[in-house]
């Protein structure tokens, strides 16, 4: 019955995000679908950070700099008048899983806290090389003139086409996350999580499993932040600032931490709350602050797991080493 | 080269790492002993720096508004301790990391309320505001100053912790927490000076750092960054860790943003080395830190083994 109401709730959120463009044009309020498109681009980085978080148990405190890098990538390639879609997904993907192998070889050898630590340092180092690169803008970012364009088939230009182009990212995203979970490979992440010498000693390298990991969670990040790069038309280094890194998490949390729909859930409330809070007040961040640190303190699970109690999140032990 | 440049340079590195360390000291204390990831003793440091500039404007006194800001700082820590993160001690870090970075928005957001967007200009008084000639080249005597005034705090520091009856059980607090608590300790009030400890010496950085570095809303965020930079180096948990990591990287990232450029001209074209050196500059640190713990993961001198 509870978990109905979990599905139930998703189902409804989804349907709710398919028929925006229809709201907004029928109230002629394309604002609300702008709103909307940026909820499920950070809702795309959200789930593949709650992989790594949720499933993994890696606490990435610096997920933040693959949305940047796939950002950079789509922001430079145009820059040197490179607009091919194709071309840029290839240049997203392989940066971010270029980087994301790097960072995560490097981080992957440490745990707890130390873990935390050396992602957000690494991160902070990318954030200050977009700041260090005067030829792309450096602080102050870089416009993009011209959009992605995909061989004349979509149009980013028309609204309502890159709007359901982001709404069938966010599905792709969501089955993904869904069909990795479920796997052997899946399994063996969240063995690992669990219990790493034991997994290791029937015979997994766990750290090769973890660092794959890594990568594609790197890769979905990436692709979430070639969208966000066409949504603002701009990039800049603030994109990976650690905030950002913060950002992610709370978004994973607020939706519940380890279920597969959560972080979508949590992006739309983060989102939404930043949208009526600094409608509402210039000082927002002096709520938004308490209520984020009441939701640490009470709110364990996100709002999927408050639907479903005695679910698989209840009881959660200490979840970083 | 030009040596007078570089001893200047030095100088500057060891200034910085100063401030690092009066940072990293207390982040690292607070760690080994609460087990406790603090993201919010940037604010702290921040908080420091605006109460401090804003008595130097008023009084005209540096005493006073050093006196100031380290009160505020301590009493801002202790009322953090007490009303929240005590409650986060035995909970993960993921928790403690995320319950801080509410507090960063809160505190930033507060100070904005109180003092405005701008940020402040703390004045000197004129006997600082000076510079001395030493070996062939004139420098601030401020800066000398807060090189004197970090190590003074180093040494009372290290005295503290291996002399004194309160850093004996700050060294068994950060061993054995729980035998502690079980051998009669006042386990809470503890943890409560050990907290204002840090949050004072945090106090004391952003004093320090005011009339340098700009007093704005966020410098807590970007030199705290630096201050974990550090304490990763040094080993979590580790005084003598965090002392030698902060000068290292104090004195590292401030050579190579000065020298870094003259070096790849040796081996680069001047316009590439140029666009480059600025670059591999601000990441010099990061990849240091990834050096020392790709073969040490530990730190370089690890508290607990």
């Amino acid at each position: 019955m509870k978990v109905n109401l979990k599905g139930g709730f998703v189902a409804a959120l989804f349907v709710a995000l398919a028929l925006v463009p229809v709201a907004a044009q029928l109230l002629d309020q394309p604002f609300y679908m702008l709103v909307a498109q940026r909820i499920m681009i950070l809702a795309i980085a959200a789930l593949s950070l709650n992989l790594l978080m949720g499933y993994g148990g890696m606490i990435s405190f610096g997920h933040a700099v693959y949305v940047g890098l796939g950002a950079y990538a789509v922001g430079i390639s145009a820059f040197y008048g490179v607009t091919n879609g194709a071309a840029q997904l290839a240049i997203v993907v392989g940066v971010s899983a270029l980087v994301a192998l790097v960072f995560g070889a490097n981080s992957l050898r440490t745990r707890g806290v130390y873990f935390i630590m050396i992602t957000l340092a690494l991160a902070q180092m990318l954030f200050f090389l977009g700041v260090s690169l005067d030829v792309f803008g450096g602080d102050d970012g870089l416009n993009i003139d011209q959009r992605s364009t995909l061989f004349g088939l979509i149009d980013l230009n028309h609204r309502p086409s890159f709007y359901y182009l982001v709404f069938f990212a966010l599905v792709t995203a969501l089955y993904l996350c869904h069909r990795l979970v479920n796997s052997r490979f899946g399994m063996v992440i969240q063995g690992a999580r669990s219990n790493e010498p034991r997994m290791q000693a029937i015979g997994f390298p766990t750290l090769r499993y973890r660092l794959t990991a890594f990568v594609i969670a790197g890769v979905m990040a990436g692709v979430a932040g070639a969208l966000l790069a066409n949504h603002t038309d701009f990039v800049s280094p603030d994109m990976m600032h650690w905030t950002h890194s913060g950002e992610l998490i709370f978004m994973v949390l607020l939706g519940g931490m380890g279920s597969l729909a959560g972080p979508v859930v949590g992006a739309a409330i983060y989102l939404l709350l930043e949208e009526l809070l600094s409608g509402w007040t210039v000082h927002w961040q002096l709520i938004f602050g308490p209520f984020l640190i009441a939701v640490v303190l009470f709110g364990r699970g996100g709002l999927l797991g408050l639907m479903e109690k005695g679910g698989p999140m209840a009881g959660r032990e200490r979840d970083d080493g | 080269m030009d040596w007078t440049l570089l001893f200047e340079q030095l100088l500057n590195g060891l200034q910085l790492g100063i401030l690092l360390f009066l940072l990293a000291a207390g982040l690292t204390v607070v760690f080994g002993v609460m087990d406790l990831m603090n993201l919010a003793h940037g604010s702290l440091y921040m908080i420091g720096a605006f109460v401090a500039a804003t008595v130097a404007i008023a009084t005209g006194s540096f005493l006073l508004a050093m006196g100031a800001a380290i009160v505020a700082a301590l009493i801002i820590g202790i009322i953090i301790e007490v009303t929240l993160l005590r409650s986060l001690y035995g909970r993960g870090h993921l928790d403690q990391v995320l319950a801080t970075f509410g507090l960063i928005l809160f505190f930033n957001e507060l100070v904005r309320v109180v003092w405005g967007p701008e940020g402040l200009e703390m004045p000197l008084p004129a006997f600082f505001d000076t510079a001395v000639t030493i070996f062939g080249f004139s420098y601030p005597v401020y800066r000398l100053g807060v090189i004197g005034v970090g190590l003074v705090t180093a040494a009372f520091l290290f005295l503290v912790v291996s002399h004194t009856r309160i850093g004996m059980l700050i060294r068994a607090g950060a061993s054995d927490r729980t035998m502690v608590g079980a051998l009669g300790v006042d386990i809470k009030l503890l943890f409560t000076l050990v907290f204002g400890l840090g949050a004072a010496l945090a106090g004391l950085a952003g004093v320090m750092a005011a009339p340098i570095l700009s007093v704005a809303i966020g410098m807590g965020e970007e030199i705290l960054i630096l201050a974990f930079v550090v304490i990763v180096i040094g080993g979590i948990g580790s005084i003598q860790g965090a002392f030698v990591a902060a000068i290292v990287i104090g004195v590292i990232d401030t050579l190579g943003r000065s020298f870094l450029d003259d070096l790849f001209k040796l081996f680069l074209p001047a316009n590439a080395a140029e666009t480059a050196a600025p670059a591999v500059a601000s990441m010099l640190i990061y990849i240091l830190m990834a050096a020392v713990l790709f073969f040490r993961p530990q730190g370089l001198f690890p508290a607990r083994t």
